[in-house]
């Protein structure tokens, strides 16, 4: 069980990478879309006995991590015909060494934390690092809103992971919450996208940051 | 006495096959366009053909122009030499051959630029000036590969490291080594080796000056590294060196033309990519090998 949870959570940290080096948006879209996927799956993996619940959760999870939500972006992108990321404030080789040097500081990083022995061995915590990370350097780096979205998406993916360290003790209603807070979040992103492009032109945020009378 | 047999049965077999790779990849994409392609000994009837030429000489060219060429054949024979074939071992082997491998690698790359410098076109300095500023990147791959091998192992023995499979990291490492096969090899994401449109060539654009004999010395060298290269990405993966002799002849053989077809279907399927994102490219597949270095680092403690 460990070692495929480690697996997953090993694709899900090459996944980061990805998004990172990659500088179309559909192809951002699709690393984000199947890491909420595999980190999906992960609740099963965790439970040791079957939980309706638990699965309810995680099938709601991929559903809307991997399918409703990257839809959704997809429909924005296409409602403002961009493709690509032109111009990244941190071009795309920098933000690829700065995500694998967090993701192994992360990795060299849990080592030090006071962990319960069940989770030192897992690549939870650093997994979960990583895609904080990510997501940062997504959010700072990008100047497309849609990146930018799915660099929130990759964020919010890492607490989602380090939220699974303590599935034993919250209520799985705080993951559903956060997972319709989210969804609400990216349509909300998307009415906003669509406006963004209207009124500018481009989806270009720094555009946003000159305030006019 | 039988060293020496076997020394030059080993060199005659790595000059003879080297040549067959670039014509399995043809083959490979004509298929997939749906042409009948070249034969598969292309390569040898050009070869003969530019053998029996004669070798247009500029006047400013110094010695410098054939010699580079032929050193770099050397060096890469050497290489190709030092290179273990599954069960049979290398020809030569000692402790820290690998590092001798790096170098000589190094060494036909200067010799190839320099003789494109030669001639002093401009072609011949941009396609220099691209090869090695891609070798950059490819260079630090590469070494980075080996420094996760020999981690792994414990050893800088050629023959020793390839001998053991490297497990969990092999899948890492068997992506960034062809990342690096396809950029040291002038592979289409990296460099389009027909094309002839001087402003986008690399290789090609460092060779354009040559004819005769040292254009073929030149070509059989690419070969030979193309083959030296696909041998070692097959044993990185595949535990071959533990294998009976013929089983692993075999498995050998099989896995290095299921890299040829890769690096033809690759070809088939990916177009070129603009030259700002090559270094991407190669510092994705740089990270790779670094992953699977931290992946044996770990490993080993």
């Amino acid at each position: 069980m460990g070692s495929t949870m480690n697996l997953l959570i090993g694709l899900a940290m090459g996944l980061n990478l990805l998004a990172l080096g990659s500088g179309r948006l559909s192809a951002i879209i699709r690393a984000t879309a199947v890491q909420g996927v595999v980190l999906g799956v992960m609740p099963l993996l965790l439970e040791y006995t079957f939980d309706w619940m638990v699965a309810l959760v995680a099938l709601v999870t991929v559903a809307v991590k991997g399918f409703v939500i990257p839809s959704l972006l997809r429909r924005a992108m296409r409602a403002a015909k961009i493709q690509r990321e032109e111009e990244p404030l941190i071009g795309f080789v920098p933000s690829l060494l700065l995500g694998a040097g967090g993701t192994i500081a992360a990795i060299a990083g849990a080592r030090m934390l006071p962990l319960l022995p069940e989770h030192a061995g897992t690549l939870l915590v650093p997994g979960s690092m990583a895609s904080i990370l990510t997501g940062l350097i997504l959010l700072i780096g990008r100047v497309k809103a849609i990146s930018q979205v799915c660099g929130y998406l990759i964020l919010e993916n890492g607490i989602y992971l380090f939220g699974l360290l303590l599935i034993h003790s919250t209520p799985l209603l705080v993951e559903s919450g956060i997972l319709l807070d989210l969804t609400v979040g990216v349509f909300v992103i998307g009415i906003i996208v669509d406006r963004i492009q209207r009124a500018f032109d481009s989806l270009d945020t720094r555009k946003l940051t000159v305030l006019r009378e | 006495m039988i060293i020496a047999l076997e020394s030059a049965v080993r060199l005659a077999v790595w000059l003879l096959l080297a040549p067959l790779l670039p014509g399995v990849i043809n083959k490979v994409k004509a298929w997939v366009a749906g042409r009948r392609g070249p034969p598969v000994l292309q390569l040898y009837f050009d070869l003969a053909r530019l053998w029996r030429k004669s070798v247009v000489m500029s006047t400013l060219a110094s010695p410098g122009f054939v010699a580079g060429p032929a050193i770099a054949w050397v060096a890469l024979a050497g290489a190709a030499m030092l290179m273990p074939l599954g069960p049979a071992g290398g020809a030569i082997s000692f402790k820290g051959d690998v590092l001798l491998l790096v170098y000589l690698l190094a060494l036909a790359r200067f010799c190839t630029a320099w003789a494109a410098l030669e001639t002093g076109s401009a072609f011949g300095g941009m396609g220099a000036a691209r090869e090695v500023s891609f070798a950059v990147l490819s260079e630090v791959a590469l070494i980075t590969a080996v420094l996760a091998l020999s981690v792994q192992t414990g050893n800088i023995t050629l023959s020793e490291m390839l001998s053991l499979s490297v497990g969990s990291g092999a899948m890492l490492l068997a992506a960034g080594l062809f990342g690096v096969l396809l950029a040291e090899n002038c592979r289409v994401p990296f460099d389009d080796p027909n094309t002839h449109l001087e402003l986008t060539m690399v290789h090609e654009a460092m060779v354009l000056d040559h004819s005769g004999p040292p254009f073929a010395v030149i070509l059989h060298g690419a070969s030979i590294k193309l083959l030296l290269f696909a041998v070692l990405l097959s044993q990185v993966v595949l535990p071959v060196g533990k294998l009976s002799p013929l089983a692993g002849t075999a498995t050998l053989a099989g896995a290095v033309l299921a890299v040829t077809v890769c690096v033809g279907l690759v070809e088939s399927l990916t177009a070129r990519m603009a030259f700002r994102r090559v270094p991407l490219i190669l510092t994705a597949s740089f990270l790779l090998c670094l992953f699977a270095l931290l992946l044996a680092l770990k490993g080993g403690a």
